[in-house]
């Protein structure tokens, strides 16, 4: 009763908004491919920090920094983002000029469902490394007016 | 489960109040990601329109800037902190909100700001932020004491289609689960707040109205006297806490 | 749009990464969302910032519906002559805000 007491508040407080399609882990692993040029990048060298459980999709803290291993002269140029659940998947993509310090970003993403949040990121040689973080939503980015 | 919840609830309320709990603001219940905006002023978003309200301080609208007559804006320490406030002229409860309002247009010769617009959520968080970290001091006495108890009588009231009345969520049941997040106590200390549900600033009357609609019960005129007593009430309610303005909540 | 927030050193040392913190008002409407009548709620978002010094570019970032409302950029830069640094964001509305940061480099 409780269950169903509280789905009643919830929803009476959702604006839900239905979509056609949403982002798939296959066509996260396509667009992963596309920026590797064909390749699959290795596990490694890019950090991506985002909370496992998600208190609130609306504004979940993302960090993204060099990981461990990383040799002296590797220049990072890009990181690209991608979320396998959101209704699209690409979520931002920086890029490093030769002005940026010591790489490292910092922002707040949405979230909309439970799912797999990937970091890729391609040095100047050419070669491309990936991170990624699989996360649980407890409340998907929704409205109350 | 919910039925011999409300029957206990029902006994409860028959014999004797709940056992005086620890007060909790709502920054407790929120959880670490809320908290570290809340923490962070350069991270708060909330900032944004303090800093609008800051222009909008110094600025003058056909006669008088706030500042003309207030001076810097520290000099409104303490303020936020107690209000609402009995206004004895006008025999009503003002809130800070209201009072801004009342100084702009019989004061400034400025027209009032819109409910809920950018100028006047920002020139409201501004002031409250003067008193960030001030306990919670409202003058709940005399007539002040009587409007206070109309606004406590409000929260007691069960009401709307789901009959629920802010006490049984916010006195009995804060602390449990609703929804993925914790049911504060529902100290309004930290208005206004910017809120990730609305992904935006809001006034305490934004967050009553969600949840008087939200139990399908008419919700509360903003210039509602009752609505001012029931903000009078609930700052009488929060004695202990500090002011957080302005606050970070999900 | 309205002015954001900057939280940029005004002095560096020569060579030293600096971190650069930003904060702007902006809805981010998604293009997800429908309205009390049902119609769509058209996408509205920043999505470009560009930070230069100099005219050489520093950092810069292509965004989606995806990032939060009120969008909080934390990058770095680092510096070997004083110049003054150029914040620019561009919304899907061709709205444009650009703020300017002269920074020393002692």
């Amino acid at each position: 009763m409780l269950a169903r007491r509280s789905f009643v508040l919830m929803a009476a407080a959702c604006v839900v908004v239905p979509h056609a399609a949403g982002a798939t882990p296959e066509e996260v692993r396509a667009l992963i491919r596309a920026v590797a040029g064909g390749a699959v990048p290795k596990l490694g060298r890019v950090k991506l920090e985002v909370p496992q459980l998600v208190e609130n999709g609306n504004a979940v803290a993302m960090g993204l920094t060099l990981g461990e291993g990383v040799p002296a002269g590797a220049v990072l140029t890009d990181i690209h983002v991608f979320a396998d659940g959101n209704p699209r998947p690409d979520v931002a993509h920086f890029r490093f000029g030769p002005r940026a310090g010591v790489p490292k970003v910092t922002t707040r993403i949405r979230l909309s469902t439970s799912q797999t949040v990937h970091a890729v990121a391609v040095f100047a040689d050419g070669s491309c490394w990936q991170d990624s973080v699989s996360l649980i939503v407890a409340i998907s980015a929704c409205l109350d007016d | 489960m919910w039925r011999s919840a409300a029957l206990a609830l029902a006994v409860g309320l028959a014999v004797v109040p709940a056992a005086a709990e620890e007060k909790r603001s709502g920054y407790d219940d929120a959880g670490p990601q809320v908290r570290a905006m809340q923490d962070d002023d350069m991270a708060n978003p909330a900032f944004l329109w303090v800093q609008q309200g800051a222009a909008l301080w110094e600025r003058r609208e056909a006669g008088r800037s706030c500042a003309d007559c207030h001076g810097a804006v520290e000099a409104m320490r303490g303020v936020a902190a107690r209000h609402p406030a009995f206004d004895a002229a006008r025999g009503r409860v003002v809130t800070l909100e209201q009072q801004v309002n009342l100084c702009r247009t019989e004061r400034q010769g400025a027209a009032a700001l819109a409910a809920e617009s950018d100028a006047l959520l920002g020139v409201v968080a501004l002031v409250g932020l003067q008193s960030r970290g001030l306990p919670v001091d409202v003058d709940v006495s005399g007539p002040a004491g009587e409007a206070a108890a109309r606004g406590e009588a409000f929260f007691h009231l069960r009401q709307g289609q789901l009959n629920l009345s802010c006490a049984q969520c916010h006195d009995r049941l804060a602390g449990q689960s609703l929804a993925g997040s914790r049911i504060p106590q529902g100290h309004a200390n930290a208005y206004p707040i910017y809120r990730l549900e609305w992904q935006g600033m809001g006034s305490l009357h934004r967050r009553l109205r969600a949840c008087l609609v939200g139990v399908r019960a008419e919700p509360l005129g903003r210039d509602d006297a009752l609505l001012a007593e029931l903000e009078l009430f609930l700052a009488s309610r929060a004695k202990g806490l500090h002011v957080e303005t302005p606050g970070v909540r999900p | 749009m309205a002015r954001p927030l900057l939280n940029v050193p005004r002095e560096v040392k020569a060579g030293q990464s600096f971190e650069v913190r930003i904060l702007i008002q902006h809805a981010m409407e998604t293009g997800f969302r429908r309205d009390a009548m049902g119609a769509v709620v058209p996408r509205d978002i920043i999505h470009r910032f560009e930070c230069t010094v100099e005219g050489e570019e520093v950092f810069s970032a292509t965004l989606h519906p995806a990032v939060s409302a009120n969008p909080y950029l934390v990058f770095t830069a680092r510096l070997e002559r004083s110049g003054t640094m150029v914040l620019r964001w561009v919304d899907d509305a061709g709205v444009t805000a650009e703020e300017r940061v002269a920074i020393r480099v002692a």
